[in-house]
């Protein structure tokens, strides 16, 4: 007899029988589980939707009225025939790993994760399972991280050169996650940090759950560029350049990505300096991570999904391609992801 | 290499010339004389004789990651750069060393006399002393290509800066066969008389499309118009009894053009000519198809019944040096009246002709003559200023090439595969059909001509319209139609349409055009009668 898989994957997302309930559905379904907000994971229009207590309040903000239940990180809930967790993934603050279990069969859907700590998010915590649902958005083995100490000092000595040379320092990243993460990294002494309206929408959301971020100024209309010599300002990359931007007079853009670690990458954003910044796992870290799941069958969702499944086939796991519509770390639009 | 590798970082982390420029200024000021002239080799595309397969160089890569060589291949295929992708994928250098720019080279040319075992220990004890932009500079030391957006121009204009010398100058100095092995920073730049090797061609002056008419250019008597030849641009140096053939990107060619040495015959030592290579048979009324001309540009020894199938013949429009003296500050017109001389007693069976002028006293006349252009196997008209002396490098004003409009079909995209390099993860190379009936039959591919914004755009549609996928390529919904422009069309045995266009690019996204109304297969075999 062959038992119906825990997790199956549809053309709405993936599927509980069990539970009957979807991870991260990209079509309108009766109930959705959560792993984090970023566009792509948390879509508009489910009936019901199950996320961390960390994740609620930035989906809210993001989906407006929708009819949401919050989890603590670990507490098992009991849904159908199934036994569903939510477990740290280290992405941005509040993702999840969801850990469903039925008749002791385990899967895990990671969604996005990275497992180095940000010191921002809550770290990524390993879970152990018989099946795991893995991204492999930097699934290439040329992709890997620098510290993130240094990272931060390549970024404070750009900060620094700009403002020694009279220019505002326009830095992109997502609003959600990536934003934030880089403020904690800036050294506040070089001057202030400004942000644009969307990232301090997320600021204040996240301060109000506690999470220690610097003093930020908004950049709104009211906002006069000339009293703030020095300044960072920390934006969607989709700002840059923008008439906004050129409010404030002679500047320098930089681009925070993991695309970044690719010079090809780095010049077509013209005129962009680039850093090496994910809140996705590089090649060792998708590879630790798999392995202390100690799960033989993997199923590999975005990114180098070919490249990495038969990497992961030759290492001795079982792993399989399932196509979705994640996106991983979106480049040019400067969408959220 | 510290000190190179920092200007390398500075130069590729800047799109704006003024940094570049300052930059290379700072280092052709300050660096040793034999790191700067090897930084002017590397920068002009001259390498140090390759001391490693680029076979080994990635299997030891992938052997020191730890990747298997497939691995590393298709790492190799979306990073696009060979060297670039060494570098990413080796473990973190454990040591660092201040060994000069020129100490690696040295070094690298040394391998030459070692075996295979102790070039192998050599690259990767560098590896393991390398981090970062070093460790990538000392890859496409082995490799070759320094492309990062420095052209001779910014080169020279920097080096005119640290030296003092014109730039003008200083571009003639750097052209043709110097190489550090020979040659000295002081011999090369800074001498008073720079030894005149007979090799050295003139940097060529190159047009600029005029994209609106000839009618904002002023009157017409002050311009010359000729045809725009498709062949491949070319400098006749006759100096000392012997001849040197250069193409426009500096390769000396001389060996695969051999018929052009009874031009020395016919016209004296000290006599340089720029003009068009184009295979043209004896008595013929037009010159062959580029196509027969593709033939020859591949082979570096020419067989007899090539030479015989497809005899080339410098067309020549300009005269550069005549009686071993440099006349490009001469006027245009002066210029062609020499040459004209100079070419009036040529017998028919030489391998250099004059390019006619044609005679206009209105646009309109050049106008109804441009139309006729194809029939000529010409590409358009070139016109020049009469006045004008011969620039270097593509300077806006005097020379313009108006080019016929491209041909143009519009043909429907079936495959898409992602780019590599700049171009990394965007679906950017596409395969494209015309209508068979009910069958869409694939005849050409394209890689260029749409925004990156239309490239992102094409690329979120490509992921979510995938029918079915091999390796790299994707198959596709047939919806998209493009209006692809080619240069010209052949008849073709390889391809299942039967033909193959020259130079096809995307000339236009017809986001307004019904699938069903592309182009068939029908009209591309009218246009391979009509045009072929």
């Amino acid at each position: 007899m062959t038992r119906t898989p825990v997790l199956t994957f549809t053309d709405k997302g993936i599927y509980c029988p069990a539970g009957d309930f979807y991870i991260d559905p990209w079509r309108p379904v009766d109930r959705a589980l959560i792993t984090h907000g970023h566009a792509d994971h948390a879509r508009w229009g489910m009936g019901t939707y199950l996320a961390t207590h960390a994740a609620l309040p930035v989906m809210r903000h993001r989906l407006g009225d929708i009819s949401a239940t919050g989890v603590r990180f670990g507490e098992v809930t009991r849904i159908g025939d199934a036994h569903v967790s939510f477990h740290p993934a280290g992405h941005v603050p509040g993702s999840a790993q969801i850990r469903v279990e039925v008749d002791g069969e385990v899967w895990v859907a990671s969604g996005d994760y990275k497992v180095i700590d940000d010191g921002l998010s809550e770290a990524f915590e390993p879970v152990k399972c018989h099946h795991f649902i893995s991204e492999s958005t930097f699934g290439l083995p040329v992709f890997r991280w620098e510290p993130q100490a240094d990272v931060a000092a390549e970024i404070n000595a750009w900060w620094a050169a700009c403002a020694a040379a009279g220019k505002t320092a326009f830095l992109g990243a997502y609003a959600l996650g990536k934003a934030q993460r880089l403020m904690t990294m800036l050294d506040p002494d070089i001057g202030p940090i400004l942000t644009h309206t969307a990232v301090e929408n997320t600021n204040r959301i996240l301060r109000e759950q506690g999470l220690a971020l610097p003093d930020t100024l908004v950049a709104n209309a009211d906002l006069n560029p000339k009293d703030h010599p020095g300044a960072i300002v920390v934006t969607p990359p989709s700002a840059m350049g923008s008439a906004w931007a050129r409010k404030f007079g002679p500047q320098e853009n930089a681009f925070a990505s993991g695309w970044m670690a690719v010079r090809g990458i780095r010049r077509r954003r013209a005129g962009d300096r680039g850093f090496i910044i994910s809140d996705h796992a590089d090649w060792n870290g998708l590879l630790s991570a798999i392995t202390e799941t100690g799960a033989e069958n993997i199923y590999v969702t975005h990114g180098y999904t070919d490249i990495f499944t038969r990497y992961l086939n030759e290492s001795g796991w079982s792993a399989k391609v399932v196509p979705t519509q994640f996106e991983g770390e979106s480049l040019d639009q400067g969408e959220e992801a | 290499m510290k000190r190179f590798a920092a200007l390398f970082n500075t130069i590729d982390q800047s799109t704006k010339t003024t940094v570049k420029v300052a930059a290379l200024a700072e280092y052709f000021s300050a660096a040793d004389p034999v790191d700067k002239l090897w930084t002017t080799a590397l920068f002009s595309g001259r390498r140090p004789k390759r001391a490693v397969t680029t076979t080994r160089l990635r299997e030891w890569a992938a052997e020191v990651s730890g990747v298997p060589l497939w691995l590393f291949e298709d790492s190799y295929a979306i990073v696009g750069d060979l060297a670039e992708t060494i570098a990413l994928v080796l473990p973190p250098n454990q040591s660092s060393t201040d060994h000069s720019l020129s100490h690696w080279i040295n070094a690298l040319r040394g391998l030459a006399d070692v075996d295979e075992q102790a070039r192998k220990a050599f690259v990767l004890d560098a590896w393991q002393q390398l981090g970062g932009t070093e460790r990538f500079v000392f890859n496409k030391l082995i490799t070759g290509g320094f492309r990062m957006g420095v052209s001779q121009k910014l080169m020279t204009r920097a080096m005119a800066r640290a030296t003092g010398k014109p730039e003008q100058e200083l571009a003639h100095r750097l052209m043709g066969n110097w190489h550090p092995d020979t040659d000295t920073w002081h011999s090369l730049i800074e001498a008073e008389d720079a030894s005149a090797d007979a090799s050295r061609p003139y940097p060529f002056y190159l047009a600029y499309a005029l994209e609106d008419g000839p009618e904002p250019l002023g009157d017409p008597a002050d311009w010359r118009a000729e045809w725009k030849w498709d062949g491949i641009r070319g400098q006749l140096i006759l100096r000392d009894g012997t001849y040197f053939v250069w193409s426009r990107g500096e390769e000396l060619m001389t060996d695969r053009f051999p018929e052009l040495a009874a031009a020395i015959n016919h016209l004296p030592a000290g006599t340089v000519l720029d003009g068009e290579l184009l295979v043209w048979h004896a008595g013929a009324e037009n010159p062959s198809s580029f196509n027969t001309l593709q033939a020859r540009i591949g082979r570096k020894t020419v067989p007899k019944k090539l030479l015989t199938d497809a005899p080339v013949v410098l067309h020549a429009y300009d005269l550069l040096e005549w009686q071993g003296k440099d006349i490009r500050d001469t006027p245009f017109a002066k210029r062609r009246v020499l040459l004209e001389a100079a070419c009036a007693d040529l017998p028919d069976d030489a391998p250099v002709k004059l390019s006619p002028q044609h005679q206009f006293t209105d646009w309109d006349t050049l106008t109804d003559l441009r139309a006729t252009a194809r029939d000529e196997n010409a590409e358009g008209l070139m016109l020049k200023r009469a006045d004008s002396p011969y620039l270097s490098g593509r300077k806006k004003g005097d020379w313009w090439k108006w080019k016929l409009d491209p041909l143009t079909i519009d043909a429907v995209m079936i495959y898409a595969q992602s780019g590599s390099g700049r171009r990394a993860n965007l679906f950017t190379d596409f395969t494209f059909a015309v209508w068979n009936g009910n069958d869409l039959v694939p005849f050409t591919k394209a890689y260029s001509g749409l925004t990156d914004a239309e490239f992102r755009k094409i690329t979120a549609w490509v992921k979510k319209n995938t029918l079915e996928r091999f390796g790299p390529v994707r198959k596709v919904t047939p919806h998209h139609v493009f209006e692809i422009a080619f240069e010209g069309i052949q008849a073709s045995k390889r391809h299942k349409s039967g033909v193959a266009l020259r130079f096809p690019r995307m000339k236009r996204w017809r986001e307004d055009k019904p699938l069903q109304e592309a182009n068939t297969l029908d009209d591309l075999n009218e246009m391979l009668r009509i045009y072929g």
